[in-house]
């Protein structure tokens, strides 16, 4: 990176030390290549992380939406942009309070509809501006404040949810993959059409971690495989990015005090990871990415008729 | 002008998408609504309308109707949507949330009794709930004022003195569903009508701001007064519409209040909506049969109207304001506002509520109110009034 290229996040916002948003945002600003993107931002810790009006980190414009509304939002903007021939990527930049929980309707519609946005949930896996709730998101076993003994029940599976939508692009993304990240940001961008990015997101005061764990938590999480990072075209072509390296899931949950947790069960959380891994191999393996994109992706139509021939 | 036969749906859909194609030679404009009974047909209409420079958006939810008409207007289109009853209330934090955030939006309201208990008739308690969003309200009598007030809203909503949204209200069925001759501007005059729109606010690429983030308390009361301030210009901003309209249209729309006989009234009857059809039947009759009765029509119900109300009543010794809605625990909502703009030493103002629920309003309910109301000395709890009780 050179010294000039303007950042999407200003210095002097208020994000916590070993915010994994904060991160994800830098990387996110430096795959956009100059480009200004319009930022569409339900309440989350993103819109904490302007500061207080008249100022914003964004170095961007960005608009404030009510919880369960920044995809609706976001395609007001895209349909404007389309009858002005206007090209700004629309991001809508979003917690998993409002993608998972109460915006999933308007999530599921927005991609059903295949608008032309660019969709990325920043994944801390609880409401992490209320203060560390449980949220669809909470993996099992993980304390929160509304789940003090641990949360009995699995994490709810959003990226199988938007690949259901056969929208054009849907992608996981990790912070300790770097060149990984920054090839699916570019390629979302690159697409049309309603495109999904998945970030999980260390939050050091919800998962009482150590802020400079937040990276380490990261390959943890996808070396032990309960983070998968793979990629979704059209819904119907799967390839996964990184393998399970044999990282212990032991030491991802013990380095985090919301696992320290009468519920936690390692061994189930065990089976929940194979179980998804059975299911995410026999997609890849059923349905895979041939030769990259298809020309129908560039274009972004989506839907089912992308992936005709493939079954 | 085109004289038609049309329903209150027919008029709203064909009108609002003349505005939004008025609009073709700026940003454009764009819809999202979601069908309910009674507004059904609006829906309809604008998603087979081919907008010259448009999008309808058939959304999942009211919610995302309005949050979809807030994104097209921070992008500077034109927008508007239309909806009813309980969709109202499901809609109703991105209604405050359009309203706060000062976006022009027009909303038809096909008003609809809120359930439960389930009932798709008319009351105004749909709309009149959302009167704290920062929302011009405005109430038709007829096809004809719906047409109007539809333009006159687009016109109040963005003009740089207002810049707040304007929601239009029909009654249900009773105007949505009926077929009326109204005249139906041709697009020209449309065009002539609602200026292009350029909104300052419109999130631009070269402009890093952060529209609607966190704010203080001080400069949120600050904002708080500044909406106030714009609420205050409606009523001049409203006549300059109304004049406008005139040398445009060739025809004189009604403004916020039109008053009939009440210079000289000792009782007055304040009603909105299709009741002031039959109301000003009544009233005519009473006046040719040598009664000193008089009708105001309120249509401007946000901002409230008070000092034309209070000047309107004059001297009359009784008021009887006929509500079509109720909140409960006060009584009539339109009732409220009167008592509130007349002096405390002014004239008797009785609540009466009518036609709740949809029951119809007839001439003989509204002679029975002024034949009620003569009786009285001093007022008393809300009266629900259906008609029978003479």
């Amino acid at each position: 990176m050179t010294a000039n290229v303007e950042e999407l996040l200003r210095p002097g916002n208020s994000n916590c030390a070993g915010c994994g948003m904060t991160l994800g945002l830098r990387w996110f600003g430096e795959a956009l290549a100059g480009k200004t993107p319009t930022l569409v931002i339900p309440p989350c810790c993103a819109t904490v992380t302007a500061g207080l009006f008249p100022v914003t980190a964004y170095n961007a414009p960005a608009a404030a939406t009510a919880f369960a509304s920044p995809a609706a939002v976001a395609t007001g903007f895209a349909r404007v942009q389309h009858l002005n021939g206007e090209r700004t990527p629309i991001v809508c930049w979003t917690g998993d309070g409002s993608t998972y929980d109460i915006g999933l309707a308007t999530v599921s519609a927005a991609a059903e509809r295949n608008e032309d946005i660019v969709y990325v949930c920043y994944d801390n896996e609880i409401y992490g501006n209320t203060g560390g709730q449980r949220s669809g998101a909470t993996p099992r076993g993980a304390k929160t404040s509304t789940t003090p003994s641990g949360k009995p029940e699995p994490k709810k599976d959003m990226m199988a949810i938007m690949a259901a939508h056969r929208v054009p692009y849907a992608a996981t993304l990790s912070l300790a993959h770097r060149d990984d990240f920054l090839r699916k940001v570019q390629t979302a961008l690159s697409l049309r059409g309603f495109r999904f990015l998945l970030m999980l997101s260390p939050c050091p005061s919800g998962w009482k971690s150590e802020p400079e764990e937040t990276v380490e938590l990261v390959r943890l999480a996808v070396g032990s495989g309960l983070f998968p990072l793979y990629e979704v075209y059209d819904g119907c072509r799967y390839r996964i990015n990184a393998w399970p390296d044999g990282s212990q899931l032991d030491d991802y949950v013990s380095r985090q005090g919301r696992f320290k947790s009468k519920r936690l069960d390692v061994n189930t959380l065990r089976a929940d990871i194979a179980a998804d891994w059975r299911r995410l191999e026999a997609m890849a393996s059923a349905f895979p990415v041939e030769e990259g994109p298809s020309a129908l992706q560039s274009e972004g139509t989506g839907g089912a008729d992308a992936c005709e021939g493939d079954s | 002008m085109t004289r038609r036969l049309v329903t209150g749906n027919q008029a709203a859909g064909y009108v609002l998408a003349a505005a939004g194609d008025a609009n073709r030679e700026a940003r454009g404009c764009c819809a999202g609504a979601y069908p309910i009974t009674p507004q059904t047909e609006i829906a309809e209409y604008l998603s087979a309308h081919t907008f010259v420079k448009g999008d309808y958006v058939a959304v999942e939810s009211e919610h995302s109707a309005m949050a979809v008409c807030m994104g097209a207007s921070l992008n500077g289109a034109r927008s508007f949507t239309a909806t009813s009853a309980n969709g109202l209330l499901y809609m109703a934090e991105n209604v405050f949330v359009a309203g706060y955030c000062r976006l022009p939006i027009v909303m038809v309201v096909s008003n609809r009794t809120l359930g439960p208990p389930w009932n798709i008739w008319v009351d105004q308690g749909d709309s009149l709930a959302v009167r704290d969003a920062a929302w011009v309200q405005l109430y038709c009598e007829s096809h004809q004022d719906l047409v109007d007030s539809i333009l006159l809203a687009f016109r109040v909503a963005e003009d740089k003195r207002v810049l707040l949204p304007a929601l239009v209200a029909q009654d249900g069925f009773i105007l949505s569903h009926t077929l009326m001759g109204a005249d139906l501007p041709e697009q020209e005059l449309v065009d002539t009508y609602l200026p292009k729109l350029d909104l300052a606010q419109r999130l631009r690429d070269d402009r890093p701001v952060f529209y609607g983030n966190i704010t203080s308390p001080r400069d949120t009361q600050w904002q708080r007064e500044e909406v106030e301030t714009s609420m205050a210009q409606v009523p001049h901003v409203l006549r300059e519409a109304v004049d406008e309209f005139e040398s445009v249209f060739g025809r004189r729309p009604d403004g916020a209040v039109s008053a009939e006989d009440t210079s000289d009234a000792e009782d007055v009857l304040v009603v909105s909506g299709s009741m002031v059809k039959a109301a000003r039947a009544v009233v005519r009759a009473r006046r040719a049969a040598g009664g000193r009765v008089g009708l105001l029509k309120v249509k401007l119900f946000r901002p409230f109207p008070r000092e034309r109300i209070a000047a309107s009543i004059g001297n009359a010794r009784r008021v009887a304001v006929l509500d079509r809605n109720l909140s409960a625990g006060s009584g009539g909502i339109f009732w409220g506002e009167v008592a509130a703009s007349v002096r405390s030493s002014g004239p008797l103002v009785q609540s009466y509520l009518v036609g709740l629920g949809g029951a119809d309003v007839t001439e003989a309910v509204i002679d029975g109110v002024l034949s009620d109301v003569r009786t009285r000395t001093a007022s008393c709890d809300p009266i629900f009034f259906n008609g029978d009780e003479a």
